[in-house]
């Protein structure tokens, strides 16, 4: 079965490893999960039962931050991922409702249009209208499904929901009770409930969230690879991946061209050079991985359109450019000063050089 | 018959710096209530050692033995205490029960004397506070430089540490916690641990000859000063050593027959001959910062606020750290609240449970602060960093302590370039061609960076040309208690002024500070500081988006550079620093120019006649032309204000660009007409003279057709534009000099007398009559041959002005 679907669920995807992870597990487990905190950690960073099965690591990256992370939901706290887009915040906040309670799907998307609706819960009207408010009237929400059954309920990009939804947790968590005032009732979570949310804290158009909601929250914040070589391999496996369902034709590979796209982002980021002995000004733009891989992607489809089909400095140019000058005035003379004072003097990237300032 | 040796001395193998250990030792102590106390130390500091009874004695202290020979390359050893440090403590039982206290490790003399055999860095900076590995042992702070040596320096100076990371914990206080401390009524764990570090020492790797040699003298010598102990008639000796040691030493006392024991005579002989310098010791204040310096080896104590934590806290270590670490923050008023507090220590505690820990550590509570009390965010966390796992606790020692190191310094200094202090104030005049006059200038430069201004330089020195300095010198008593508080920055005014100038370029808070500081330094000739402070500079003009600051900074440096070559220092960090802030002013500056008031527009225009200036003294082909370029693409830009349009018009006139270009934007005439013509608002075009005038005005007396474009412009306002007009004219005519201002007007009155006649007419020269006197003046600027045809004068008189 899912073999048909495009994206199968992670419980689903993995589903042998979480029955061996059972199966082998002997340490105590919290009320409501599905795993030990210690089988938790295994399934996501990988490693080999005792029996010499092996579970593949879903998340390769700082092992504290994941400790933390389960110790988290292990205390009944809700859990904040944040980081810039492209550091895997999704992922592993599925991946942990998965392990947790084997089921990732009481997810909750925030948009600037959700409603509160979608965090408490809302009616059928025609029954509603036909019956009045009543049990069989009223459609819970993800959240409140996950209240029933104890199970981890995600929502995802908290902080583009308005602030007055953002809020509607507040109660959720602190009281982990939902009353529901029509019908005089409320749900009480059962043991194992809690909350994953992710957000983003450098993007635009985002709500901040409350510190009476933050409060609740403990917060992991997802970094970004911490190498350069991790980085470019993170790029390149994307971008082959987009490539392929673009159905864009082979290009050379351009294994230069990305890294020196990383390098540019990676330093533009961090606000000094690789070898550490220049400062920069850093652009108000993220320069997330994400935008990395559309930089190439975009410089692919324009070797493969307009150019000679190999990825050139003068395909990738226009697209950094574009990432890195957000905002007309500030940064271009952070460009313009990174332009000058860095890739200038790099004998070996002349040509993007030169690409750049026609570009500018 | 006195009992045999082994049973009337107690070895007690310690973790230097270890709470755990601290604790441990003082309960003991308590129990067998030794008449001897012996301390792994210099036996030189026997007689200071009384010290630290004195109420004004707050560790962290560390005792300082320094050679007294050897100028510059002066060499120290430190051995820093802390509270929980167990020799401190030891220290302390032995003075408070009365019992007398004796180092007895090998002499600082020796270990001082032995230094120039081993493979160090050299330099003064290895004995610079600020560079060594003192945070360990003195054997650190001595150590060799090779890395085989340093996993096998590692085991010794922290074994059990090793320990711990065999029993697979990464943090050696929680395993020593674990297996020592939370043993329930067993015996004293300092037996365990002398079996351990025996086993420890038959498998540790092989260690360098020379460590091994050094290992085996200071070894020698503490056995040969427990027999003398023995010998005194002492009856229960406590010896605090280094876990490391204990096994050597116990070896020496128990098994005299047994073969291969080390016996008084073979100790005898290992110590027979040892090199001998003459040191002084004393006791300086240290501070937790520099406990945690991790330079070297990786030994420092990494967290010495966390340890006096554990040290101190009576109980609920856990709950007590976070309830101070919410103090700190909210000290700095961020919100934390009592149920952040509680948040955290759950969390702290779960991540104990989930790594299998009995009890939350420095890693758990800083994971938790991070997840809870900081919401995520770094920069809180560095603060708790800061102020509470490394602290800033400060040591200070009573006033009785020997002098230090940097006071006798200053008086070697001061004898050697017969400088001698005195409270009436004295002038001295220095001419820094001879070599002991520029010594002095650079002693006094480098006591000011110290905060000790004994020599303040009178006037300007400017003035005097570059090789004169003078000076007003008057000691004032204070100099030396600041002297005192400066030793903690090095040994020797040099080292100490360099140490200084670091930290202060890392602390700068502005682009200004660090230029200033960049100038205090070179004429103190600190080129060791110099690329700190270069660096800082780099980053802070890399990072600072106010380009004014930029230009600021600009002049200044380019002086420096200019002159710096006068004493001899070396200038090429300072001279990458000057190229990336001319392309970051050249960058950055057409961001600047646009939507000015008329007061920041003169603030700028004072900002770019400084940089203009300072880049014709650089004179440097590369940068004129850069920043001819950047002002000509500024001329053209539309909303530049009138002021700064004409000042940048007369730049580029002046460096030949406009005028010469006959392209669309026409010459100067044409600039002028242009800024001074109807479309023009009549403030505007005022603004617009003002800044082309600015320079001064003798352009207007040799170009009768920019006075006569002024002059038709004037002429031609309507009258109450007139009077509007008139101050900003007048401020503008107002600052030129009299004769000036007095041809201006001559020329004006001969425009008005015979209107339409051109200039040429009037100026028509006889080149014949000219010839001899124009060849004079070129000869006496010196200028190449290209001028010396006066047959052919120039059109107008600008050639010449």
């Amino acid at each position: 079965m899912t073999e048909a679907v495009l994206r199968p669920h992670a419980e689903h995807q993995f589903a042998d490893e979480l029955v061996l992870l059972a199966e082998r597990d002997d340490r105590p487990r919290p009320p409501g999960w599905r795993l030990s905190p210690r089988a938790v950690m295994v399934y996501l960073l990988g490693g080999a039962l005792s029996d010499g099965t092996v579970i593949t690591p879903k998340y390769v990256g700082p092992r504290r931050l994941i400790e933390v992370a389960v110790a988290t939901l292990a205390t009944d706290r809700a859990l904040l991922l944040l980081g810039v887009p492209g550091t895997a915040k999704t992922w592993v906040s599925e991946h942990l409702a998965a392990a947790v309670s084997g089921d990732s799907t009481l997810l909750v998307q925030g948009t600037a249009g959700t409603t509160e609706e979608a965090i408490r819960y809302g009616w059928n009207y025609a029954r509603l209208l036909a019956e009045g408010p009543s049990e069989q009237a009223l459609v819970p929400s993800p959240v409140m499904r996950a209240m029933r059954s104890g199970a981890v309920a995600r929502v995802e990009e908290l902080t583009r929901m308005p602030s007055d939804v953002q809020d509607s947790l507040i109660t959720i968590l602190s009281e982990k009770a939902l009353p529901v005032p029509e019908l005089g009732t409320e749900t009480q979570a059962r043991k194992g409930f809690t909350v994953i949310a992710t957000a983003n804290d450098r993007d635009r158009g985002v709500n901040d969230l409350s510190s009476a909601l933050r409060r609740r929250f403990n917060t992991v914040v997802l970094p970004l690879p911490a190498t350069t070589e991790e980085e470019v391999d993170i790029v390149a496996r994307r971008v082959a991946q987009i490539g392929t369902s673009l159905e864009l034709p082979e290009t050379i590979a351009g294994l230069e061209e990305i890294r020196r796209v990383v390098t540019v982002f990676r330093e533009l980021r961090s606000g000094r050079t690789a070898d550490g002995r220049t400062r920069l000004k850093s652009p108000s733009g993220t320069l997330s991985t994400a935008e990395a891989i559309s930089v190439i992607t975009s410089g692919r489809v324009l070797a493969t359109h307009f150019g000679d089909g190999v990825l050139r400095a003068a395909d990738v140019a226009g697209g950094i450019v574009g990432s890195v000058v957000q905002d007309p005035v500030s940064d271009r003379v952070v460009w313009q000063e990174y332009l000058e004072t860095v890739v200038r003097e790099r004998p070996e990237w002349r040509d993007f050089y030169r690409a750049c300032r026609e570009v500018s | 018959m006195a009992a045999p040796a082994h049973e009337r001395v107690r070895i007690f193998g310690i973790r230097h710096h270890g709470p755990g250990s601290a604790r441990a030792l003082g309960r003991a102590l308590d129990d067998i209530r030794p008449d001897m106390v012996l301390i792994e130390g210099p036996p030189e500091a026997d007689a200071i050692v009384g010290l630290a009874a004195n109420p004004g004695m707050v560790p962290p202290v560390a005792l300082l033995a320094h050679a007294l020979d050897g100028g510059e390359e002066r060499r120290a050893a430190f051995w820093p205490f802390a509270e929980f440090s167990p020799e401190w403590q030891a220290i302390r039982h032995a003075l408070r029960a009365g019992v007398p206290v004796r180092f007895f490790d090998l002499p600082a003399a020796h270990q001082l004397a032995d230094e120039p055999d081993r493979d160090r860095p050299a330099g003064p900076e290895a004995t610079g506070p600020e560079t060594t590995p003192t945070a360990v042992r003195p054997e650190a702070a001595s150590g060799t430089g090779d890395g085989s040596g340093g996993a096998a320096e590692a085991v010794r100076l922290d074994p059990l540490a090793r320990l711990a990371e065999a029993a697979g914990y990464d943090d050696a206080e929680r395993w020593w916690d674990d297996v020592v401390e939370h043993r329930d009524g067993g015996p004293s764990p300092f037996e365990a641990v002398a079996e351990a570090m025996a086993a420890l020492r038959e498998h540790a790797p092989a260690m360098p000859e020379d460590h091994l040699r050094r290992e085996e003298r200071r070894e020698a010598y503490m056995r040969r000063t427990v027999r003398r102990a023995l010998k005194d008639g002492y009856e229960r000796i406590a010896v605090v050593c280094g876990a490391w040691h204990v096994p050597a030493i116990a070896a020496g006392l128990r098994s005299t027959r047994s073969a291969g024991a080390p016996t008084a005579a073979a100790d005898d002989r290992t110590l027979r001959g040892l090199p001998t310098t003459k040191v002084a010791l004393t006791w300086v204040p240290w501070s937790y910062g520099r406990l945690a310096v991790r330079s070297g080896y990786g030994a420092g104590v990494v967290s010495p606020g966390w340890y006096h934590h554990l040290f101190t806290a009576p109980d609920r270590p856990i709950e007590r750290w976070f309830a101070a670490v919410a103090a700190v923050l909210r000290a700095e008023d961020l919100p934390v609240s009592s149920a952040h507090v509680i948040e955290a220590v759950r969390l702290a505690n779960a991540l104990a449970a989930l790594r299998g820990r009995p009890l939350a550590g420095l890693d758990e509570v800083t994971e938790a602060a991070l997840a809870v009390l900081c919401e995520g965010a770094e920069l809180p966390l560095e603060l708790i960093q800061r102020r509470m796992v490394v602290g800033e606790r400060l040591g200070s020692v009573p006033d009785g302590a020997p002098m230090v190191p940097l006071q006798r310094d200053l008086r070697d200094e001061q004898r050697r370039l017969r400088l001698n202090p005195s409270a009436t104030a004295k002038e001295a005049d220095l001419d820094l061609r001879r070599p002991v006059d520029l010594d002095r200038s650079r002693l006094l430069h480098r006591l000011r960076l110290l905060g000790v201004p004994w020599g303040e330089p009178a006037g300007s020195g400017r003035g005097k040309g570059t090789f004169r300095e003078t000076w007003t010198l008057a000691w004032r008593p204070e100099f030396d208690v600041r002297l005192v508080d400066a030793g903690a920055w090095g040994l020797t005014v040099r080292s100490a002024a360099s140490a200084r100038a670091r930290a202060l370029a890392a602390e700068a808070a502005t682009l200004a500070e660090l230029t200033a500081l960049a100038e205090r330094c070179l004429p103190a000739d600190l080129g060791d500081a110099l690329p700190a402070v270069m660096a800082a500079l780099a980053d802070r003009a890399a990072t600072d988006t106010d380009v004014a600051h930029l230009m600021a900074a600009l002049p200044a440096l380019v002086r420096t550079l200019r002159y710096g070559d006068v004493r001899g220092t070396s200038v090429e960090p300072l001279r990458t620093v000057v190229d990336g802030l001319v392309v970051r002013v050249c960058v950055g500056l057409p961001g600047e120019v646009s939507g000015l008031d008329d007061d920041a527009a003169r603030a700028l225009l004072d900002r770019v006649d400084d940089v203009h200036g300072a880049l014709s003294l650089l004179d440097d082909a590369d940068h004129a032309a850069r920043w001819r370029g950047t002002l000509a693409a500024l001329l053209d830009r539309p909303g530049l204000h009138g002021l700064i349009e004409g000042r940048l018009t007369r730049l580029l006139l002046e460096a030949g660009s406009p005028d010469d270009a006959d392209g669309p934007a026409g010459g100067i005439g044409d600039r002028m007409a242009r800024a001074v013509s109807v479309g023009a608002s009549p403030a505007r075009a005022a603004a617009w003279i003002e800044g082309f005038l600015s320079g001064g005005g003798l352009i207007l007396v040799h170009d009768d057709r920019l006075l006569r474009l002024v002059d038709d412009w004037i002429g031609g306002l309507p009258a109450d534009s007139f009077t509007d007009v008139l101050p900003l004219l007048r401020r503008t005519f107002a600052t030129f000099e009299a004769p000036e201002r007095r041809s201006i007007g001559e020329r004006v009155a001969r425009i008005g007398a015979a209107p339409g006649r051109g200039p040429a007419d009037d100026e028509t020269l006889d080149s014949a009559r000219a010839a001899p006197a124009v060849r004079t003046v070129i000869d006496i600027l010196g200028w190449p041959a290209r001028g010396a045809d006066p047959g052919r004068p120039r059109d107008d008189g600008r050639g010449w002005a």
